[in-house]
C-alpha cells in the first residue's frame, strides 16, 4: 500500500496547484524574503549540502598532502589553514545547520502545526548562520589575498590559549574565526530559542508530548541543550576578543591568568556540542528504522528518557578532552566515570533501534541502507569513545589519528550517513519525487567502502603513533602505505558524494512523482501533499496516539487500543 | 475496512499549550544565564589571583542606593503591569516612566562608579586580572541593562502616543519577564563582585 489515500475530509488540500508565475527574479526573490518554515528549512539545507562539499575539498586537499611522506602539495601554513577552516566549517557550517534544517522543514508538519512558534526569528536565524559563513570564508580572501590564503583562521577549531594571544598570532586569522562564529552563534540561539517555543506549543490538538514523533522529542531536547551549550562558546570568544584587543587577561599567563581555563570554558562548548550535532542522526534512526522495519518504534519512553538523559549527562563530561594537561586524579577519575555513564543511555537507543527491527518485515530501500550502517558504525563510534574514555588509554592516544578516527567515525559514520538517510526520506516530502534507487546505491556502497577504507585503517595509523595536525611525516615511520590507503579511501567517498550532488540535480527535473505517503509512513507530515501548500494543513489535525496516519488508514486496528 | 474514522470515547476536550511569547523569553533567559555563569566562573576563578594592580579591597565602594533603584525597578514594572491589566492606563505609563527612570540612574551610577576608577585608581580592564574580570562581568550586565531599557522606551512611546492598550498586557508581562531577569542576575554579580570577592 505505497501510496494509500486517507480518508481525511478538509486536511487535504484538494485545490490545483497555482501556475507557477515563472520569473526567476520573482522566485529568488520570494527564497530571499521567506519566513515560511519550509523554505527556510531547505535553504539551512542547501547551506549545509554546500559547506559539505567545500569542507570535503579542504580535506581532499589535505588527504593529498598526506597521502605521501614528505610531500609539498600545500605549505605547512596553507595546511593549518585548511585542518582549521575543515574543523570550523563542519562543525558550525554544516553540522548546526543540519540541526535546523531537519528541525524546520519537519517539525511544524509533524506537529501539526502552521509554522514555527517564531517565524521572523527564523528567518533572522537562518540569515545571521549565513552571513557567519561568508564571513568565515572571507578571511581565505581578506588581508593577505589568495596566494598563501589570505587570513583564513590557522589556530586548529578550538583556538587554543595562548596560540591565539596577539602576541602569537598575529594579523586576522583568530579574529575572524572569533567574530564569524559569534555571528553564527546568534543564529543558532535563535533557532533554539525558537525550535523549544514550536514543540511547546504549538502541538495539535490531542498530541500531548508522549504522542509526539521522536524526531520532535529529540529536536526539543537538541535545543534546549543548545540553549546552554552554545552561548558558553559565544563567552569565551568575548574574552578572547577582548584580550587581543583591549589588553584583556583573562587567557593571559604573564598577569596570573590561565590559558588552560580556555580549554574548560570551550570544552563546556565543545562536548556537548557534538551531542548537539548528533541528536539529527538519533531523529532520523527513529523515525526511518521503524517504517522501513513496518514495526513502531520499540520502547517508546526509554527512548525519550534516554535522550533527556544523555543531554544532561554530555554536560558532565567535558574534560575527558583533557586528560593530558595535568589535572588531578580525582578529576581525571570523575570525567573517566561521566564519560562512561553516557553510554548507558545511547546504548538503551541502540538497543531499541535493534529491537525495533527484529522480527520487523524490513524494506532495504536506501534510506535503511544509510540507517544500518549508522546502527554499525555508530556502535563502533561508541565503543572506540569508551575505550578513549580510560584516562592512562587517552595519555597515549591523545592528539593521535586514533581520536581522528573515533569522532569521524561519528561525524561521518553517524551524522552524514544518517543526514543522507533522512534526505532520501523526505525529499519526495518536500519536492514530490522520488530520488533514483539505483543512482542511491551506487552513492551508498561507495560511501561505505571509503568510509571504511579512509577511517578503519585510520585507528590502525593512530595507533603507530600518528599525531594530529602535522602537515607530512618522515618515509621512515611506516606510515607510508597506511596514509596512502586512507588518502584513496577519501577519493572514494569524494566521488560518493557528487554521484549524490548529481542524484539530487536529476531527481528534481526528472525523480518519479512520488504522490503523498511513497514510503507507506505514519506520522503527520505523510497527509499533507507532496510538497505540501504553504499553510500545511487545511485544517488543524487531531491526533490520538503516536501514530495517526496507521489509525487513519487502519481504522479497525488504531493505535490507542494498544497505547 | 471501513473507511470512516473511529475516535476512541473521552478523547482530547480540554487543550492548553503555553504561550509562546513566555516559553521564548525563558529560552532567552536561560541562555543569557549560560552567557552569565561563564563570566561569573571566570570572575571567581581569578579573586585574588591578580599579580599587582589595584585590588578589590582597595577600590570598590558597595554599590547600594543603585543597587536599590535597580532591584525597585523590578517592584515598579510589577505595579504597572497591574494597572495595564485593569486598563489603567495613566498609572500604567507613571509606574513604567518611574522604572525607566530608576533604570537610568542605575546606569548613571555605573558609570560615575567607572569614572571614578578609571581616573582615580587608575583601573582599566588591561591593568591586571580584577580590571579585566571586572568590567568584563559588570559591564556585560550594564549592556543587558541598556538592551532593556531601550526596550522600556520604545513601550513609553507607544504608550504616550496611545498605542498601547489593554490586549497588550501579555506582551508587556514578555518584556517585563527579561527586566526582572537583568534584576536578577544584578543580585548575583553584586554578590560575587561586592561581598564574595572583596
Amino acid at each position: 500500500m505505497a501510496d494509500s489515500t486517507l480518508p481525511i475530509d478538509a486536511s487535504l488540500d484538494l485545490t490545483p496547484p497555482r501556475e507557477r508565475e515563472g520569473r526567476l527574479l520573482e522566485t529568488l526573490h520570494s527564497w530571499v524574503i521567506t519566513i515560511d518554515h519550509k523554505k527556510l528549512g531547505l535553504m539551512y539545507m542547501m547551506m549545509a549540502i554546500f559547506f559539505l562539499l567545500v569542507g570535503g575539498a579542504e580535506v581532499i586537499c589535505i588527504r593529498i598532502q598526506l597521502a605521501l611522506p614528505n610531500n609539498h602539495f600545500l605549505s605547512p601554513q596553507v595546511f593549518n589553514r585548511f585542518f582549521t577552516m575543515h574543523g570550523t566549517t563542519m562543525v558550525f557550517l554544516v553540522g548546526i545547520p543540519l540541526v535546523f534544517a531537519f528541525t524546520n522543514y519537519v517539525v511544524p508538519l509533524q506537529i501539526g502545526a502552521r509554522d514555527m512558534a517564531f517565524p521572523r526569528l527564523n528567518a533572522f536565524s537562518f540569515w545571521m548562520t549565513f552571513f557567519g559563513g561568508m564571513l568565515l570564508y572571507y578571511s581565505f580572501i581578506g588581508g593577505g589575498g589568495l596566494y598563501g590564503m589570505g587570513n583564513a583562521p590557522d589556530v586548529t577549531w578550538w583556538a587554543y590559549a595562548p596560540l591565539t594571544a596577539r602576541a602569537f598570532s598575529p594579523g586576522h586569522a583568530t579574529d575572524y574565526w572569533a567574530l564569524a562564529l559569534i555571528v553564527t552563534g546568534i543564529g543558532t540561539l535563535g533557532g533554539a530559542i525558537n525550535t523549544v517555543a514550536t514543540v511547546i506549543c504549538m502541538r495539535c490538538k490531542g498530541m500531548t508530548l508522549m504522542n509526539m514523533p521522536l524526531l520532535s522529542w529529540l529536536m526539543l531536547v537538541d535545543s534546549g541543550l543548545l540553549l546552554v551549550v552554545i552561548t558558553p562558546l559565544t563567552a569565551a570568544q568575548v574574552m578572547l576578543v577582548i584580550d587581543r584587543y583591549l589588553g584583556g587577561h583573562f587567557f593571559d599567563t604573564q598577569a596570573g591568568g590561565s590559558a588552560l581555563i580556555w580549554m574548560h570554558f570551550f570544552w563546556i562548548f565543545g562536548h556537548p556540542e557534538v551531542y548537539v550535532l548528533v541528536f539529527p542522526a538519533f531523529a532520523i534512526a527513529s523515525e526511518v528504522i521503524p517504517v522501513f522495519s513496518r514495526k513502531a518504534i520499540f520502547g517508546y519512553p526509554a527512548m525519550v528518557a534516554a535522550s533527556v538523559g544523555i543531554a544532561f549527562v554530555s554536560l558532565g563530561v567535558w574534560a575527558h578532552h583533557m586528560f593530558t594537561v595535568g589535572m588531578t586524579s580525582a578529576g581525571n577519575a570523575f570525567f573517566v566515570l561521566s564519560t562512561m555513564l553516557v553510554g548507558i543511555p545511547t546504548g538503551i537507543k541502540i538497543f531499541n533501534w535493534l529491537a525495533t527491527m527484529w522480527g520487523g518485515k524490513i524494506r532495504f530501500q536506501i534510506p535503511m541502507l544509510f540507517c544500518t550502517a549508522f546502527l554499525f558504525q555508530f556502535l563502533c563510534a561508541g565503543l572506540t569513545g569508551i575505550m578513549l574514555s580510560v584516562a592512562p588509554w587517552n595519555w597515549q592516544l591523545h592528539n593521535s589519528y586514533f581520536v581522528i578516527a573515533h569522532f569521524h567515525y561519528i561525524l561521518v559514520g553517524a551524522i552524514v550517513f544518517n543526514t543522507f538517510a533522512g534526505i532520501y526520506y523526505w525529499f519526495p516530502k518536500a519536492t514530490g519525487r522520488m530520488m533514483n534507487e539505483t543512482l542511491g546505491k551506487w552513492h551508498f556502497w561507495l560511501f561505505f567502502i571509503g568510509f571504511h577504507m579512509t577511517f578503519d585503517i585510520m585507528h590502525y595509523v593512530g595507533f603507530l603513533g600518528m599525531p594530529r595536525w602535522i602537515y607530512t611525516y618522515q618515509a621512515d615511520r611506516g606510515w607510508n602505505h597506511l596514509n596512502l590507503f586512507i588518502s584513496i579511501g577519501g577519493i572514494v567517498q569524494a566521488i560518493a558524494v557528487l554521484i549524490f550532488a548529481y542524484n539530487l540535480i536529476w531527481s528534481l527535473l526528472r525523480g518519479k512523482i512520488a504522490g503523498n505517503d511513497p514510503w507507506d509512513a505514519w506520522t503527520l507530515e505523510w497527509s499533507t501533499s507532496s510538497p505540501p501548500p504553504d499553510y500545511n494543513f487545511a485544517t488543524e489535525p487531531v491526533v490520538y496516539s503516536r501514530r495517526p496516519l496507521w489509525d487513519l488508514k487502519h481504522p479497525e486496528d488504531p493505535d490507542w487500543k494498544y497505547e | 475496512m471501513s473507511a470512516i474514522p473511529v475516535v476512541p470515547s473521552g478523547h482530547v476536550e480540554e487543550w492548553h499549550l503555553p504561550s509562546r511569547g513566555r516559553i521564548g523569553m525563558y529560552c532567552l533567559i536561560i541562555g543569557e544565564s549560560a552567557i552569565f555563569t561563564i563570566f561569573v566562573v571566570a570572575y571567581i576563578f581569578y579573586i585574588g589571583k591578580s599579580l599587582y594592580g589595584p585590588t578589590p579591597q582597595q577600590v570598590l565602594e558597595v554599590p547600594i542606593i543603585n543597587s536599590i533603584a535597580l532591584l525597585s525597578s523590578s517592584v515598579t514594572i510589577w505595579l504597572a503591569e497591574r494597572n495595564l491589566e485593569h486598563k489603567k492606563m495613566k498609572p500604567f505609563a507613571f509606574w513604567w516612566a518611574i522604572t525607566i527612570f530608576l533604570g537610568a540612574y542605575f546606569l548613571v551610577g555605573t558609570g560615575l562608579e567607572w569614572h571614578k576608577l578609571i581616573y582615580k585608581d587608575g583601573l582599566t580592564i588591561s591593568t591586571n586580572l580584577f580590571g579585566t574580570t571586572f568590567y568584563s562581568l559588570v559591564g556585560l550586565h550594564a549592556t543587558h541593562v541598556v538592551v532593556g531599557l531601550s526596550m522600556l522606551l520604545l513601550v513609553l512611546i507607544f504608550t504616550l502616543t496611545g498605542q498601547v492598550r489593554e490586549e497588550h498586557a501579555h506582551r508587556i508581562e514578555v518584556l517585563a519577564l527579561y527586566w526582572h531577569f537583568v534584576d536578577a542576575i544584578w543580585i548575583v554579580v553584586f554578590t560575587v563582585v561586592y561581598i564574595v570577592g572583596r
